[in-house]
């Protein structure tokens, strides 16, 4: 047991705690009998709720080892196994995991608790809806679960930061590729009504769709974007089929930039050379399932770009009906001067029964935010105002700073969420810096 | 706990009556807390303080009374603010001090021990047990009002100046014996600022209101630097004032 620092990916909020890394159900188990504790991945979520200021931080990494792959895409690996490592002997035999986020350096533990999605959610949902079981050390006892079996102990994991149990394994159905090769529609347009409409008229025939939008334009130009479109080649596609996992970071940042780096001026810069880069309209282009999923993990520690006060992010989903919110979120940051990276902007299809996973159906927006000017945490909590308004919500994942009472009304099932914490986690074993700062249970 | 931005849903304010107190209690209410424990002497002030913070949205207040004349019953002071907050506290403001009157507590040992009970001796005393429960919690931020005082003590208020001096020093050492502890001190060092304890003096350049105060505080407290400067250019007028020759410096100051 060692004391550490930890923060999340946005580096803020630094707390200590005791870490352990277990490596069996018994270890767990003592833990959680000693509490309050928490599970750890690989520290990819933004804000705090993978760690505990005082308690005891499990990190889940000797939760190993990866199953053969069954015929149908079935395997089962340790909660601690990274996408990464998955993929690299996935890829090889021609299968896919069926949901990635836009890094592969997350654990499956931390991407059920936060019930990722990637850009094919309007297609096939988030990860959660892809796990078939999973094995969850509660501080009653162990289970196996699934959605016929401690259904709802199963949903209640599924997003739910943690606080439910310790995952230590997991099985999930992978999706089979012919080639390592994504073919990627690109176009550009010069504001936002232009790509939106673009997404809802074409995004149902692709199985990935993402766009990233410049929040830094005003006027007519406000939230021009660039969108890429896409999916697996067959390998009747290109010319040299081949199966090859994606490699590691060839950059590594190895100090913390100095705070003001990302600046409105450096900021507006970067997302003009970047939207001048894009073509216009480019088809069926191939790109590495490194380049076109996981561009940032080419660059190791990029978050210490934004200096040592790090960054937030803020990402919320609204339904369709209220798309207006997106533009008038991006108006109000464009407008505050509050500089922001590319936000990347995503449509999302069905909810599933998870009961705090964040995705529903419409859209969803993510803003990458250097922490600093004296106004973005008013302008955060007017977007919250935005978002409540529209029955929207506010992704706990990237969370670092939402309100407690606006977390409840946004998320209308946190009561059925609480009720199965408690029923597994009576004594509030299970904590969390977020969850001491949402009420999430715990103290 | 604290978020992203450094704003704390637990506070406890020792000298929680004062302007600035308020001022800061009120931006930090409007902002993320909801739990305030307020400790101070006068208790009139103390309710009006308490019904302030109710009505900026707490849901949790509580006051408590304080005696800084008396730095024995500081442990016990700090120990019932800590069991009204109920639960892991985020941010303990020291705010007590007294200005006094400097020609009249010169010559008088009696006044001279109380100026250095409330400004120093109190507020150390009960910094000690602050810090023993904030270890024992893991996290936890400490913000203690010194002064510009501080840093070049004055011939007309070197009662005042000399037990901030100290205070403000000790707190130095204080803060770095913190690091790595998950613990983390703040100074902050106001300038003249307009409030009761300075009516009727003569207005000094670099004077702001507690609001003006109140907005620093909020912005250092979202940072990591050791010193709030309010305003923030006292930073470079002090360097350049603590090293100005003797003579020049009574000269300025004994205006």
């Amino acid at each position: 047991m060692t004391r550490r620092q930890l923060t999340g990916w946005g580096r803020t909020m630094a707390s200590y705690a005791e870490v352990l890394s277990p490596n069996s159900e018994e270890a767990i188990a003592r833990a959680l009998e000693a509490g309050p504790a928490i599970a750890r991945g690989l520290g990819r979520s933004y804000g705090d709720p993978a760690q505990l200021s005082g308690g005891v931080v499990l990190t889940n990494r000797d939760l190993g080892g990866i199953g053969p792959i069954a015929s149908d895409g079935s395997v089962t690996v340790g909660a601690g196994v990274s996408i990464d490592e998955l993929l690299t002997l996935a890829i090889p035999q021609g299968w896919f995991v069926p949901v990635t986020p836009g890094t592969r350096q997350v654990t499956f533990g931390g991407a059920i608790a936060a019930d990722v999605h990637g850009k094919n959610h309007h297609r096939d949902g988030s990860i959660g809806d892809h796990v078939t079981s999973m094995r969850i050390v509660t501080p009653i006892g162990a289970f196996d679960t699934s959605p016929s079996e401690h259904a709802e102990l199963f949903w209640a994991t599924i997003g739910g930061m943690g606080l439910t149990g310790v995952i230590t394994s997991l099985t999930l159905r992978l999706i089979k590729i012919e080639t390592d090769r994504v073919l990627v529609d690109t176009t550009r347009f010069a504001n936002l009504d232009g790509v939106m409409a673009a997404m809802v008229e074409g995004d149902d025939r692709y199985r990935y769709s993402v766009a990233w939008v410049d929040c830094m334009t005003k006027g007519a130009s406000m939230g021009r974007g660039i969108l890429t479109r896409g999916d697996h080649a067959r390998a009747s596609d290109v010319s040299d089929a081949a199966l090859v996992a994606p490699k590691g970071a060839r950059l590594t940042i190895p100090v913390d930039a100095p705070s003001g780096l990302l600046n409105p001026l450096s900021i507006r810069l970067f997302n003009e050379a970047w939207f001048r880069y894009a073509p216009r309209s480019r088809q069926g282009e191939e790109q590495s399932i490194g380049s076109f999923f996981h561009p940032l993990d080419g660059v190791n520690d990029w978050n210490r770009l934004y200096g040592r006060r790090g960054f937030v992010q803020y990402q919320f989903a609204v339904a369709d009906a209220y798309g207006d919110v997106v533009v008038r979120a991006i108006e109000r940051l464009s407008s505050s001067g509050v500089p922001s990276f590319l936000a990347v902007l995503k449509r999302f299809g069905p909810a599933n029964h998870g009961p705090l996973s964040f995705p529903m159906a419409g859209w969803t927006l993510a803003l990458d935010l250097p922490v600093g000017p004296a106004t973005l945490p008013t302008v955060l909590d007017d977007l919250d105002e935005m978002v409540l308004a529209a029955q929207g919500r506010v992704y706990l994942a990237k969370d670092a700073r939402l309100r407690p009472d606006v977390l409840r009304s946004m998320y209308p099932r946190l009561g059925d969420f609480l009720a199965v914490k408690q029923q597994y986690d009576p004594h509030h074993r299970l904590t969390s810096d977020l969850a001491r700062r949402l009420n999430l249970g715990g103290n | 706990m604290d978020n992203a931005f450094g704003q704390p849903q637990r506070v406890i304010v020792l000298g929680g009556t004062s302007d600035i107190a308020r001022a800061i209690t009120k931006k930090l209410v409007d902002a993320r807390a909801h739990t305030v424990i307020l400790a101070g002497r006068d208790v009139a002030r103390l309710d009006q303080a308490a019904a302030e913070a109710r009505e900026f949205g707490a849901t949790t207040v509580a006051t408590t009374a304080l005696d800084a004349e008396d730095p024995a019953s500081a442990t016990a002071t700090v120990a019932r603010a800590f069991e009204a907050a109920g639960g892991s506290v985020d941010l303990v403001i020291i705010a007590v001090g007294l200005l006094g009157d400097q020609t009249a507590d010169e010559v008088s040992p009696e006044a001279t021990l109380r100026m250095m009970s409330v400004n120093f001796t109190w507020p150390v005393v009960a910094l000690t047990e602050i810090r023993n429960r904030l270890l024992a919690q893991g996290s936890g931020r400490i913000l203690v009002i010194s002064s510009v005082g501080a840093i070049r003590v004055r011939r007309t208020a070197y009662l005042y100046g000399g037990a901030k001096a100290g205070l403000d020093r000790l707190c130095d050492g204080l803060a770095d014996s913190l690091e790595g502890s998950g613990v983390s001190l703040q100074i902050l060092r106001p300038g003249a600022v307009r409030t009761r304890m300075t009516e009727g003096l003569p207005e000094v350049p670099f004077t702001t209101g507690p609001n003006e105060v109140a907005e620093y505080v909020m912005t250092g407290l979202g940072g990591q630097q050791r010193v709030i400067w309010s305003p923030p250019l006292l930073k470079y007028v002090y360097f350049i004032l603590r090293h100005l020759p003797k003579a020049l410096w009574r000269k300025i100051m004994e205006r």
